[in-house]
């Protein structure tokens, strides 16, 4: 990556026409396209906010463990039966009926006697992985295919293009909800339904959009002269469009996997409200609202409200903080992405 | 304009063609040989059916007569027989398509006219206190998933203002249907909490391209132009700006609708309408396969022919298009 960078640097500084020197002079030429989206992120008081709160959110996933220690309370233990604290006691009629918020249980417990604080801040743990791996498969796999597609042209570059616009005509939710139904019938190979599943249907089905915006990058720079420079000097495809072509494409990547970050937080929380993402007892933000959805007529709204505002929180966060990099790289506003 | 069309159209049926192909590979391939025709007939199917539903779908056949017999009876707008119902997959998809046709059209206007109307307010107004406001609504429900948003709907407009006896909004359920043919009003009342979600979730998306659609516009010649000659702004607005900032617009609805015709399956559950995404997910639970291939195939054709009507669409408003 650190390599990446610094040939992005000369690759834009050479674009531009800037005409770097030599030594200490040319490191701080070329580092200002960098330097200047940071130091405009920096000012963008919205965006520093939201990305203290994602810090707070990673924080609070790693040390689960940690915070599950001190209040006592695991994720997917039940306090039922006749020791204190319960999460269920018993309502009218003989119903069990799960407790609200109290000094036990602060966010209230849910209809098998959970603790529902516990079990949202172990649910960051599947939404922060999901986010942050199904967008990694997304860019790297539209990122190599779209390379491929700009780089190459004619008939590699007509059938990806075709392939990509299937993909994106694909009804995503139901080909997912398909492939996993047909997968929890008959597993294949070690694919079986819940995080794996998750991540390899998100990214599947995410990485055309990429891949789209890619090849149409690569098709003006591939015209540019030091392209053909290289090509002069005799360099290899796979050496033009890695080391030559991909730096320039590094800072759409960014602003683009930003933004995909909560796309597919709320795929996933909708897949597992779906039941076909992640399987209970796994503690996780769509599993949780939708189990809250059926106990609706007994009053818990705890179980409702606190998962959602935590996958709110988090979305709001990633977007306010993706549109803060995004007007950092391009602060015209123009159709960057 | 034949040309591109004849093009155009080629493609389509191409990428639909596609999708037959990933239908057959995951429903008639995936199981596994030994497997498909158990799965097919659904839970609790007795050898018999099984047995029946393999020599209808010719699954002791090779694989390229069980595809011919699939693609046969698509092309003959045969979607199969559900074995678990016991009834045609036809019938069932045509007593779903209304109720997600109405949820759509319905909710497509109001997120149109609310997420046009936010656009343009912010963009003529920028930086004022509306487009601050607009825009950061605008963020909050892009963030928000529609379940989440659906479910807090039912659970303070509903349950809520129910216990505390006011009787407003409907219960969500299956059983509340009504189409628009027998009574319009309780058609209506039904649709108001999914309208609300869907359209919410969906106009934000509309704020943000047409404020940023119409501020680029604002910095063209020909916005100069209109402005020297003494038009009026209004005019300028809308006559000038808005309709040219209205291409990324129309292409946006036209993707949007495309793909919720084919089930808004997310508002659906969470309401419980028993629309064609609807049907899918509950057929899914009950390993009901041949409604499932049944409305994906539907979707995908309801995607395709969408894309094909925005690009004509475009053709038609911009020549360029055709050529290239």
């Amino acid at each position: 990556m650190a390599f990446n960078i610094q040939q992005a640097e000369t690759d834009v500084a050479g674009a531009v026409g800037a005409a770097p020197a030599e030594g200490a002079a040319k490191k701080i030429e070329g580092r200002s396209p960098w330097r200047l989206a940071w130091e405009r992120l920096r000012r963008d008081r919205a965006a520093m906010v939201s990305l203290g709160v994602i810090v707070f959110i990673v924080l609070v996933a790693i040390f689960a463990p940690v915070i599950a220690a001190i209040v006592g309370h695991g994720p997917n233990q039940q306090f039922r039966g006749p020791n204190p604290p319960l999460g269920l006691v018993i309502g009218q009629l003989g119903i069990p009926k799960p407790v609200g918020p109290s000094a036990s249980f602060w966010f209230g417990a849910d209809d098998q006697g959970r603790d529902i604080f516990i079990r949202v801040i172990y649910g960051a743990r599947i939404s922060l992985i999901v986010g942050v791996a199904a967008t990694a498969v997304t860019v790297a796999g539209g990122l190599v295919i779209g390379l491929a597609a700009g780089y190459f042209g004619g008939i590699v570059d007509s059938l990806l293009a075709r392939f990509m616009d299937w993909l994106l005509a694909v009804p995503f939710y139901l080909f997912a909800i398909s492939l996993v139904s047909v997968v929890l019938v008959h597993p294949i190979g070690p694919i079986g339904p819940g995080l794996p599943v998750v991540i390899i249907v998100l990214g599947f089905f995410g990485w055309a959009a990429v891949g789209r915006i890619v090849r149409g990058q690569v098709l003006s720079i591939r015209e540019k002269e030091y392209i053909e420079a290289a090509r002069a000097l005799g360099a290899k495809p796979w050496r033009i469009m890695f080391v030559d072509i991909l730096p320039n494409l590094l800072a759409p990547l960014i602003v683009y996997a930003t933004l995909l970050i909560p796309l597919n937080i709320v795929g996933e929380a909708s897949l597992s409200f779906l039941g076909v993402g992640i399987q209970d007892p796994t503690a996780d933000w769509g599993k949780m609202i939708a189990d809250s959805s059926s106990l609706f007529e007994y009053g818990p709204w705890w179980y409702l409200v606190f998962p959602s505002l935590a996958l709110l929180l988090t979305t709001l966060a990633f977007n306010i903080f993706g549109d803060g990099v995004r007007d950092a790289f391009d602060p015209r506003g123009g159709p960057f992405v | 304009m034949t040309r591109f069309l004849i093009r155009r159209i080629a493609q389509g049926i191409f990428v639909m063609w596609l999708m037959t192909v990933t239908v057959y590979l995951i429903f008639f391939v995936g199981p596994g040989p030994s497997s498909v025709a158990r799965v097919l007939a659904g839970r609790n199917a007795t050898p018999k059916t099984i047995a029946e539903v393999a020599a209808r779908l010719h699954l002791n056949e090779p694989w390229y007569k069980q595809y011919g017999n699939f693609i046969w009876s698509l092309l003959h707008g045969n979607l199969g027989y559900d074995y678990y119902h016991g009834q045609s997959v036809n019938s069932i998809i045509a007593q779903a398509f209304p109720i997600t046709l109405s949820l759509v059209l319905g909710a497509s206007v109001l997120w149109l006219a609310l997420g046009v109307f936010t656009g343009v307010v912010s963009a003529v107004k920028t930086r004022s206190a509306w487009d601050r406001s607009f825009t950061g609504l605008a963020l909050f429900f892009y963030s928000m998933p529609s379940f989440v948003l659906g479910l807090l709907l039912i659970l303070l407009l509903y349950y809520d203002l129910t216990k505390a006896g006011i009787n407003v909004f409907p219960a969500p359920g299956a059983g509340s249907w009504v189409g628009i043919t027998q009574n319009p009003l309780q058609w209506a009342h039904v649709l108001i909490l999914p309208w609300i979600t869907l359209a919410l979730v969906s106009a934000a998306t509309y704020t943000r391209l047409t404020r940023g659609s119409m501020l680029d516009v604002f910095g063209e010649d020909f916005i100069r132009t209109a402005r020297a000659k003494g038009m009026s702004e209004n005019r300028v607005i809308f006559r000038h700006n808005l309709r040219a900032a209205m291409t990324p617009i129309v292409t946006q609805f036209g993707l949007d609708v495309g793909v919720l015709i084919g089930g808004a399956i997310i508002t659906e559950t969470v309401f419980s309408l028993p629309g064609l995404g609807y049907t899918a997910v509950t057929a899914i639970t009950q390993q009901d396969l041949p409604v499932v291939i049944g409305v994906t195939i539907v979707a995908s054709a309801g995607v395709i022919i969408a894309n094909l009507l925005v690009d004509i669409l475009y053709a038609v408003i911009d020549p360029r298009v055709r050529v290239n």
